[in-house]
């Protein structure tokens, strides 16, 4: 295990750049803090989509320009956006109207756990006591599909795809596909296959550190983006 | 947006439903009131009505609001008023930041401080029942998690529903670019947040506005949040 943590893992920005590549032409897309939030930066050329923001926006623009910050047209991590034509503005409840009603397409969220039937726990850690649970309940039964960016194991080397979460859940069963530092993993509701690894990482290597049983598909990759 | 009064005759400033001060437009908060704050991560804060709440020295509030995010230095935010010890709890779905803390954190971790939590979708719809008159909603939102726990379940469309109920409160600080002095307002950008609905979901509604107009100084069809939710206007600094 000590080689296998020292072991050289993939930046976030491939992590991101993995994701990007799951987003289809023309969809409704909400991007969770943290890892979530750099995949606009890599949407493969010749594609188009829309960002849903919770804090009332849709068709969100660029991070803003130094200079040209705007108070009043932020995304749902507090950071200014760039204006652009096309968005259009609505107040909170509406906001989640569309996720909650499936019209947002795909959801990317960061997580601490994620269990071998795809639930997410991402809201809150049991020891910090209270947790800030934002709207990703809503996003996680809305969306027509979760997907999870996030390392593969936790900052003391635990696995964060475990067989059940012990973390408080943020829902049940909506997570379709885990893209990690190391792996990228599909989730039927039933089991997870690993369908690529990191370049450099075996199969065997990725389940050492994941606490759920992979399946691995028979046309196991590298990571391809 | 909104059009220059010009040949209306007289100042809109001393008609309708203004009030020359934020602590003349909270007149009638008591202790133990519950108040509903709109904005969202430090955009569309009604700055001057919180100060104002805390200048009436009102103890003992629950406050329904996004939550105590970082805030710019010289900003009065609900972390302020939780700060000065008039809050007793607060329901939101992001009651701090996860690295910068606060005085919301201190609070609640020495116990002076209640945090109930809710996910802000669930948040959202409750407060919209608790405004259009519904007793409460079946939500997806927390099938499956400690926040269902309790809570009716019914089955719809294949997956669980529960049981939400509605939200209503004391009063509602909100803020808003412009309003006609009937109280009819529009917004900016992202400052919308959780103004439609907190204007619909409490008995005396009290709006921050930049610019007040006469009545047709904003077009009907731009209006978002109708005169009939609103009680009370002040102007903003």
């Amino acid at each position: 295990m000590e080689s296998l943590a020292d072991k050289e893992r993939l930046p976030r920005e491939i992590m991101a750049m993995r994701v990007a590549k799951e987003l289809p032409d023309g969809s409704y897309v909400n991007l969770g803090i943290g890892i979530p939030t750099m995949v606009s930066s890599f949407v493969p050329e010749g594609r188009t989509v829309f960002y849903h923001s919770e804090s009332g926006i849709l068709n969100c623009g660029p991070l803003a320009e130094e200079g040209n910050e705007d108070i009043d047209l932020i995304n749902a991590g507090g950071q200014y956006l760039e204006p652009v034509g096309g968005m259009s503005f609505f107040d909170s409840a509406e906001a989640f109207a569309m996720i909650r009603g499936g019209h947002v397409d795909v959801t990317v969220l960061g997580s601490h756990q994620v269990s071998a039937t795809g639930d997410l726990a991402n809201w809150m850690l049991p020891q910090r006591g209270v947790g800030n649970v934002g709207g990703a309940m809503d996003l996680a039964t809305g969306a027509s599909g979760v997907i999870v960016a996030m390392e593969h194991t936790d900052r003391n080397g635990e696995p964060k795809i475990v067989q059940e979460c012990t973390f408080p859940l943020t829902g049940k069963g909506c997570v379709y596909l885990i893209v990690t530092d190391l792996a990228v993993i599909e989730c039927d509701g039933q089991g997870l296959t690993l369908k690529e690894v990191a370049p450099g990482w075996t199969p065997e290597e990725v389940q050492q550190l994941t606490g759920a049983k992979l399946t691995i598909s028979p046309d196991i990759r590298e990571f391809e983006l | 947006m909104t059009s220059a009064p010009e040949n209306s005759p007289g100042d809109p400033t001393k008609q309708g439903k203004l009030y020359s001060s934020a602590l003349a437009a909270l007149e009638g908060i008591s202790n133990d009131a519950t108040v509903l704050v709109a904005g969202f991560a430090g955009c569309g804060i009604p700055q001057k009505l919180l100060r104002g709440l805390a200048e009436s020295g009102v103890s003992g509030l629950t406050l329904i609001c996004q939550g105590a995010w970082i805030q710019e230095p010289g900003d009065f935010t609900v972390a302020d008023l939780v700060g000065s010890g008039q809050v007793k709890k607060m329901i939101s779905p992001m009651p701090f930041h996860p690295v910068h803390g606060g005085a919301v954190k201190e609070q609640w971790e020495s116990g002076e401080l209640e945090i109930e939590i809710v996910s802000q979708g669930v948040l959202a719809e409750r407060l919209r029942a608790g405004g259009a008159g519904i007793g409460g909603v079946f939500l997806p939102s927390s099938s499956g998690t400690r926040f269902a726990e309790g809570k009716e379940v019914r089955q719809y469309d294949g997956c669980e529903h529960v049981l939400e109920l509605a939200l209503k409160a004391d009063f509602a600080l909100l803020r808003a670019q412009a309003a006609d002095t009937l109280g009819n307002m529009v917004y900016d950008g992202t400052a919308r947040n959780w103004n439609p609905t907190m204007a619909m979901a409490a008995g005396v509604t009290v709006v921050e506005v930049d610019a007040v107009h006469h009545p047709g100084g904003i077009d009907p069809e731009l209006v978002i949040t109708q005169a009939i939710f609103i009680d009370r206007l002040v102007l903003s600094d």
